[in-house]
C-alpha cells in the first residue's frame, strides 16, 4: 500500500526530482535578486527605446549645434572613470558588508557615493556650459534626445545616490540584517546596471558621436 | 507665480450641462458610498481586510471591483458616442459639439484598455496564480498592493479630469503633434500622461512580481511543463509587460518633456519626428493587447477542460503556441501604420508577421475544439462564454488577417472596419473572457456561486450586444467610414448606426444585469453555497481549498506529480476511498499588511495632479512625500506575522472532515 | 465596396479573394463549435466519453498545418499586393499623369495643380482615365487623404512628403475624407472629386484660372485660419514652390490652436 500510495501521491514523501528546481519554492534570497533583476532588465528596455529615439534624432540637428561640436572627450574619460572605480568600489562594500564589517562597510560605501557625485557633478557641469553656448535641449531635436537619455541616466544615477545614502543610514542603524544585505545586493546589482548602460552612452553618444 | 499654478475655477465645467451634470452626479454618488461606509463603521474591516492587505486574493478582488467600475464609466461614453452617431446627420450637429466628442472617445479608448481590461486580467491572475502554483503569495507582496494602487492612483486622475479641467482630445493614444502643445495647450493631454505614468509603474512593478512567481516559486513537484496553461498565459502576459511597458513609459516621458519643457522630439519644429512617436507608441501598443488576450486565451483553457470533464488537447502545443505568440507579437506593430508609406517590402514584411501570430492562435482554437470531443460538456455561464468566444474570434481574427494585408488596410485602415475588429477580438475573447473567469472564480473568492440564470441572461446581452452593435460597422467601414466622425456625413448610414445604437443596448442591458446578478446573488448565497470548495468539479489545484481559501492557501504545500495535479489527486482518493494522509502541520509566516500601497497612492495622485496643473510646489512636496514613505516602509523591523500551528490545523482538519464527507459526490463524471 | 479605377478595384479583388479562403476555415470552424459542444453534452449518452484522450500526434499536425499553410497562401497575396499596390509606384498607362499637390489644413484640403497654376479648396477635379500622381503633406497635424471609391488613402504628415498614385476609371462625383482623427474640426474635412473627362477637365482648368483669387502670402495666412465644413474655393493664380515651401516650413503660418481649452483660460 506505502509504495502504491507513494506513487499515486497519497503521503507527503518529496516528490521526484524534476530538475528546474522543482523542490518547491525559492528562498528569499534567490527571489528577491531574481526580481529585481528583471527589474533591471525593464529598465534596460526604457533605455533602449531612448537610445532608439537618439539614433534616429542624433542627425536632427535644425540647423544647430551637432555632436563633433558639443562633446569634451577628456571630461567624458574622466566622469567615466568616476563611475567605473565607483562599481568597483561598490563591490568591495559588498563583500566587507557579507563579513559584517561595519567601518570598512560604510567607508567603501561613502568613496561609491563621493564617486557617483563627481560623475554627477561633472556631467551637470557638461549640461550647464553646453546650455551656455546656445545648446540647450530645446533647440534641436538630436539635442532633445541627447539630454534625455544622459539625463535619464544621471536620474538614475541620483536616484541611486538617494538610495544608496538611505541604505548606509538603515545599516548604521540596524547592522547587518539579512534583509538588508539583500537591500544592499539589490543595490549594487543597480549600480553596475547604471555602468553598464554609461558603457553604452559613452559608446554610442560620446564615441561614435566624435568621430572625425 | 501663481500659487495655484494654472489651476482656477474656470477649470470646473460650469458651462457645459452635460459634463457638470455627471460630475456632480459621481461626487454626489462617490459621496453617498463614503458617507454610508462612514456610518455603518465599516472603515476598520475594509482598511484592515483589503485596503492594507498584501493577500494576493484580496487585491485581486480590489482589482476587478477597479474594473467593473470602470467599465461602468467606459461604456457611458460609449453609449453617449453610439447615440451622437445615430442623431448627428446630414444637417443635425447631434447634442455633443467636438469639443465634447473628442473628449469622450479618448476617454472610452483611455478608460476601456488602461482601467477597465488590464486591471481585470490582472485582478484574475493576482487572485487565480498562486492558488494554481500551490503556494501562498506571490514573490513580493507588498510591491503588489503597491501595485494596485498606483493603478487605482491612475483611474482616479482619469476621473477627476471630468470635473476639474478637460480630457485629452486626442484619441487614446494621443499622437503627436496634435498632442503637442502647440496643437492641445490645455490640461487634457498632461491628464492622459500623468495618470497612464503612474499607473504604468503599478502595471511593470505586477510585472515583475508576476514572471519572479511564476518562474521561482511553484509548489514542490511542479515542473514547468505541470503548470496550468493559465499559469503559461500569466507568465507570457507578464513577460509582455516587462518588455513593453518600459517603452511606454519612455514615449510618454518623451511627449511630456515635449509639452513641459519644450523639447524637439516630435514636434513639427526642431527636428522633431512625429513618425518616431507612431514606431515607438505601437512597439508598446500591439504587445499590449496580447498582454489582455493571453490570460484570457488560458482562462478558456481552464473552463473548457474543466466543463467538458477532459484534460486540456495537446497540452504541450498549447504552451509551444502561447510562447510564440509572445516573441511574435513584438514583430508585428507596423501593421498599425501601413499608410505611413513605407514602401512595399517593409509593409509586406510586418503584414505577413502579423498572419503568422494568426498560427499559433488557429492551433489553440482547433485544441479547444478537441477538448471538448469525446467530453462531456456541462453548459455553466462560462462555458457559453468559452463557446461565444471560440465563434466571435475566429471572425475577429478573420477581419485581423484581412487587415494585416497592405492593400486591404489601404482602404480600411482607421475606419469603421477597423473599429469592429478590434472590438470583435477585446469584446469576443478579453470581456468574454473576463466575464467568465468572473464567473467561474467567484464561488472561491466569496464561498457561493453566482446566479446561473441571470448569467446566463447577461452573455446571451453581451453576445446578442456584441453582434448588433459591430457588424454594421464593419459593412459601414466598407463604405467608406472612417473613425472618430462626431458628425455623419452619409444619410444611407443611419439604419446601420441605428442597428448599432441597438446592440449598445443590450450592452447595457448586460451590464445593469451584471449588477443585479451580484445583488441578487449575495442575498441568496445560501442557496448556493460552495460547501466543498470544488463547485465545478476542477482539475487544478485552486480547488483543492475551501472557499475562500485561508489566508494562507494551503495549510501544507501540495506536493505536485504529473500534470493536473488536483485532478490525479482526487481521482485516486476517490477510487481509494480516503484522503491523502494526514500531513505535518507547521506555523505558518505569512506577510503582514502594510499602508505603504495607499499612502504611496496618495502621494503620487497629490504629485500627478500638482504636474498637470503646474503647481510646483506641491509637486516637489509629493514627490518629498513619496519619497518618505519609502524610506519608513524601508525601517520596518517586522515583515510577517505567525499564524500559529493551532489554527493552521484547526482549518485543515475542518476542510478534511468536509472533504471526507463528500469523498463520492466530489466527482460528477462517475 | 464599389471602386471607380484600378487600384480600388485591385483592392476590393484581395479582400474578396481572402475573406473567401479564410471563411473556408473559419466557418467549419464555427459549425464544429456548436456541434462537438452539442453532441459531446453532458446529457447524450450517445457520444463516447474519453476522459483520458489528450493528445494525437496527426490532429497535431494537421491543426498546424491548416493555419500554416493558409498563412502561406495569403503571404504570397500580400508579397505580391503590397508591391503591386505600393502608393509611391506609378500606374501603368498610356497617358501622362496629371500631377497634384495636396495639403491637409485645419481643417480642409488644398489641391494645388501645378502644371495648371490653379488651385481649390474641397474640391477635387480629376481627367477620368488618367493616373493622378499625388505629392502630399501637411500644414499642421496629421491626417490621411481618402477617396474611398479610387482606392488607397495615405497619412499627410507636417515637413514630410508622400506619394500616392490614384485613377477614376470613369466620369462621376465621388466621395472624399480624412481618415486621421485631427483635432475640432475633423467631422468637416469632406470633399468631392470630380471625374470629368479629359478634354471637360482641361476646359476646367481654363475657366480656374479666370478666378480672381490668388492664393498668395496672404492668401495662404488667410486659408490657414481654422475653419471646418469649407465651400469650395477656386484660386486662379498660385504662388509658384507653395507646396515645397509648406512642407520645409518657409510659409510663415499662425500660431493655431487646435484644441482649445474649453474650461476658459485657466489653462
Amino acid at each position: 500500500m506505502t509504495t502504491e500510495a507513494a506513487t499515486i501521491g497519497l503521503t507527503h514523501s518529496g516528490s521526484e526530482d524534476t530538475g528546474l528546481g522543482d523542490r518547491g519554492p525559492q528562498s528569499k534570497s534567490i527571489v528577491v535578486p531574481y526580481g529585481f533583476w528583471l527589474f533591471v532588465l525593464s529598465d534596460m528596455v526604457l533605455f533602449s527605446a531612448l537610445f532608439a529615439t537618439y539614433a534616429s534624432l542624433v542627425h536632427a540637428t535644425d540647423g544647430g549645434p551637432t555632436t563633433n561640436q558639443l562633446f569634451d572627450r577628456n571630461l567624458v574619460a574622466i566622469e567615466t572613470m568616476a563611475l567605473l572605480l565607483s562599481s568597483f568600489v561598490c563591490g568591495l562594500a559588498m563583500i566587507t558588508a557579507k563579513r559584517a564589517n561595519m567601518l570598512w562597510t560604510q567607508v567603501w560605501l561613502v568613496l561609491t557615493g563621493v564617486l557617483g557625485l563627481v560623475f554627477l557633478g561633472i556631467e551637470l557641469h557638461e549640461f550647464a556650459s553646453m546650455i551656455a553656448e546656445g545648446a540647450p535641449p530645446q533647440r534641436s531635436a538630436f539635442l532633445s534626445s541627447f539630454f534625455t537619455l544622459v539625463g535619464c541616466h544621471g536620474a538614475h544615477v541620483t536616484a541611486g545616490l538617494m538610495w544608496l545614502g538611505t541604505m548606509m543610514a538603515q545599516i548604521w542603524a540596524k547592522g547587518f540584517r539579512e534583509d538588508i544585505v539583500r537591500r544592499l545586493l539589490c543595490f549594487s546589482i543597480f549600480w553596475h546596471a547604471l555602468d553598464i548602460i554609461w558603457v553604452a552612452i559613452f559608446t554610442i553618444v560620446y564615441l561614435i558621436g566624435t568621430l572625425p | 507665480m501663481n500659487l495655484l499654478g494654472k489651476l482656477t475655477w474656470h477649470a470646473i465645467p460650469f458651462d457645459q450641462p452635460i459634463a457638470l451634470v455627471t460630475g456632480l452626479v459621481v461626487v454626489l454618488a462617490l459621496g453617498a458610498i463614503l458617507g454610508w461606509i462612514t456610518v455603518k463603521g465599516h472603515w476598520p474591516y475594509l482598511w484592515h481586510e483589503y485596503i492594507t492587505s498584501t493577500d494576493h486574493k484580496r487585491i485581486g478582488i480590489m482589482y476587478i471591483v477597479l474594473a467593473l467600475v470602470m467599465l461602468m464609466r467606459g461604456f457611458a461614453d460609449a453609449i453617449m458616442m453610439r447615440a451622437q452617431q445615430t442623431v448627428a446627420i446630414g444637417q443635425s450637429q447631434g447634442y455633443l459639439p467636438p469639443e465634447h466628442y473628442d473628449q469622450i472617445f479618448s476617454a472610452h479608448g483611455t478608460i476601456m484598455i488602461f482601467f477597465m481590461a488590464m486591471p481585470f486580467i490582472i485582478g484574475l491572475m493576482n487572485f487565480v496564480v498562486p492558488l494554481q502554483l500551490g503556494v501562498r503569495d506571490v514573490a513580493f507582496p507588498t510591491m503588489n498592493n503597491v501595485s494596485f494602487w498606483l493603478t487605482a492612483s491612475g483611474a482616479l486622475l482619469i476621473n477627476v479630469s471630468l470635473v476639474v479641467g478637460e480630457f485629452a482630445r486626442t484619441g487614446w493614444l494621443a499622437f503627436p503633434p496634435l498632442s503637442e502643445k502647440a496643437f492641445s495647450p490645455g490640461v487634457g493631454v498632461d491628464y492622459y500622461l500623468v495618470a497612464l505614468q503612474i499607473s504604468g509603474v503599478g502595471t511593470l512593478l505586477t510585472g515583475v512580481n508576476f514572471v519572479t512567481t511564476i518562474l521561482k516559486i511553484r509548489a514542490p513537484g511542479m515542473s514547468y511543463l505541470r503548470m496550468p496553461v493559465f499559469c503559461w498565459t500569466s507568465l507570457a502576459s507578464n513577460l509582455l509587460i516587462i518588455a513593453a511597458f518600459p517603452i511606454l513609459t519612455a514615449t510618454l516621458a518623451m511627449l511630456m518633456l515635449d509639452r513641459y519643457l519644450g523639447f524637439h522630439f516630435f514636434t513639427n519644429d526642431g527636428g522633431g519626428n512625429s513618425m518616431l512617436y507612431m514606431n515607438l507608441i505601437w512597439a508598446w501598443g500591439h504587445p499590449e493587447v496580447y498582454i489582455l488576450v493571453l490570460p484570457a486565451f488560458g482562462t478558456f483553457s481552464e473552463v473548457v477542460s474543466t466543463f467538458s470533464g477532459k484534460p486540456l488537447f495537446g497540452y504541450r502545443s498549447m504552451v509551444f503556441a502561447t510562447l510564440a505568440i509572445c516573441i511574435i507579437s513584438f514583430m508585428v506593430w507596423l501593421h498599425h501604420f501601413f499608410t505611413m508609406g513605407a514602401g512595399a517590402d517593409v509593409n509586406a514584411i510586418f503584414g505577413i508577421a502579423s498572419m503568422v501570430i494568426a498560427v499559433p492562435t488557429g492551433v489553440k482554437i482547433f485544441n479547444w475544439l478537441f477538448t471538448m470531443y469525446g467530453g462531456r460538456v456541462r453548459f455553466t455561464v462560462p462555458m457559453h462564454y468559452a463557446l461565444g468566444f471560440i465563434v466571435t474570434f475566429a471572425i475577429g481574427g478573420l477581419t485581423g488577417v484581412l487587415l494585416a494585408i497592405p492593400p486591404v488596410d489601404f482602404v480600411v485602415h482607421n475606419s469603421l472596419f477597423l473599429v469592429a475588429h478590434f472590438h470583435n477580438v477585446i469584446i469576443g475573447a478579453v470581456v468574454f473572457g473576463v466575464m467568465a473567469g468572473y464567473t467561474y472564480w467567484f464561488p472561491k473568492a466569496f464561498g457561493f456561486t453566482l446566479d446561473e440564470r441571470i448569467g446566463k441572461a447577461v452573455f446571451w446581452c453581451w453576445f446578442i450586444g456584441f453582434y448588433l452593435a459591430f457588424m454594421p460597422l464593419y459593412v459601414l467601414g466598407l463604405f467608406g467610414a472612417t473613425r472618430r466622425m462626431q458628425h455623419i456625413p452619409d444619410a444611407s448610414w443611419e439604419p446601420w448606426l441605428i442597428v448599432a445604437m441597438i446592440g449598445a443596448l443590450f450592452v447595457l442591458a448586460a451590464i445593469v444585469l451584471t449588477v443585479v446578478q451580484l445583488i441578487h446573488s449575495i442575498k441568496t448565497r445560501d442557496q448556493r453555497r460552495d460547501i466543498t470548495g470544488d463547485p465545478w468539479d476542477g482539475r487544478t489545484l485552486e480547488w483543492l481549498t475551501l472557499s475562500p481559501p485561508p489566508h494562507y492557501n494551503f495549510a501544507v504545500l501540495p506536493d505536485v506529480h504529473g500534470e493536473e495535479a488536483y485532478w490525479t489527486r482526487k481521482q485516486t482518493a476517490i477510487k481509494l476511498d480516503r484522503l491523502i494522509d494526514e500531513p505535518d502541520y507547521k506555523p505558518i509566516e505569512m506577510p503582514i499588511n502594510t499602508p505603504t500601497g495607499v499612502i504611496c497612492a496618495f502621494f503620487a495622485s497629490v504629485c500627478g495632479f500638482a504636474v498637470i496643473w503646474y503647481i510646483w510646489w506641491l509637486a516637489i512636496l509629493g514627490l518629498i512625500g513619496a519619497f518618505a514613505v519609502f524610506v519608513w516602509y524601508a525601517w520596518r523591523d517586522e515583515h510577517e506575522h505567525v499564524i500559529p500551528v493551532e489554527e493552521v490545523k484547526a482549518n485543515a482538519r475542518e476542510r478534511r472532515r468536509i472533504r471526507q464527507e463528500h469523498l463520492q459526490s466530489l466527482s460528477q463524471s462517475v | 465596396m464599389d471602386p471607380v479605377g484600378p487600384v480600388g478595384q485591385a483592392e476590393k479583388t484581395i479582400l474578396i479573394n481572402s475573406t473567401a479562403i479564410m471563411l473556408a476555415i473559419v466557418i467549419p470552424v464555427i459549425i464544429a463549435t456548436i456541434a462537438f459542444a452539442w453532441w459531446f453534452r453532458r446529457g447524450n449518452t450517445k457520444a463516447t466519453y474519453r476522459p483520458d484522450w489528450e493528445y494525437s500526434g496527426a490532429i497535431e499536425m494537421v491543426v498546424w498545418a491548416i493555419p500554416a499553410l493558409t498563412i502561406m497562401l495569403l503571404g504570397g497575396i500580400t508579397w505580391i499586393g503590397s508591391h503591386d499596390l505600393e502608393p509611391s509606384k506609378p500606374l501603368p498607362s498610356k497617358t501622362q499623369p496629371l500631377k497634384v499637390d495636396v495639403v491637409s489644413l485645419d481643417w480642409k484640403w488644398l489641391f494645388i495643380y501645378p502644371d495648371q497654376g490653379v488651385a481649390t479648396v474641397n474640391q477635387l477635379v480629376v481627367p477620368a482615365g488618367v493616373p493622378v500622381s499625388y505629392r502630399l503633406t501637411s500644414a499642421t497635424v496629421w491626417n490621411s487623404f481618402f477617396v474611398p471609391q479610387m482606392g488607397t488613402m495615405i497619412y499627410t504628415m507636417p515637413r514630410m512628403t508622400t506619394q500616392l498614385h490614384l485613377q477614376a476609371d470613369k466620369p462621376g462625383v465621388y466621395d472624399g475624407l480624412s481618415s486621421h482623427y485631427s483635432g475640432e474640426g475633423f467631422s468637416g474635412m469632406q470633399f468631392k472629386v470630380h471625374a470629368v473627362p479629359p478634354q471637360a477637365f482641361a476646359a476646367w482648368a481654363q475657366g480656374a484660372r479666370g478666378s480672381q483669387l490668388k492664393l498668395d502670402g496672404a492668401g495662404y495666412a488667410e486659408l490657414s485660419k481654422p475653419s471646418s465644413y469649407v465651400k469650395p474655393i477656386t484660386y486662379g493664380a498660385v504662388v509658384p514652390g507653395l507646396f515645397d515651401a509648406i512642407v520645409t516650413n518657409r510659409v510663415p503660418a499662425p500660431a493655431v490652436q487646435h484644441n482649445k481649452p474649453i474650461s476658459g483660460p485657466g489653462a
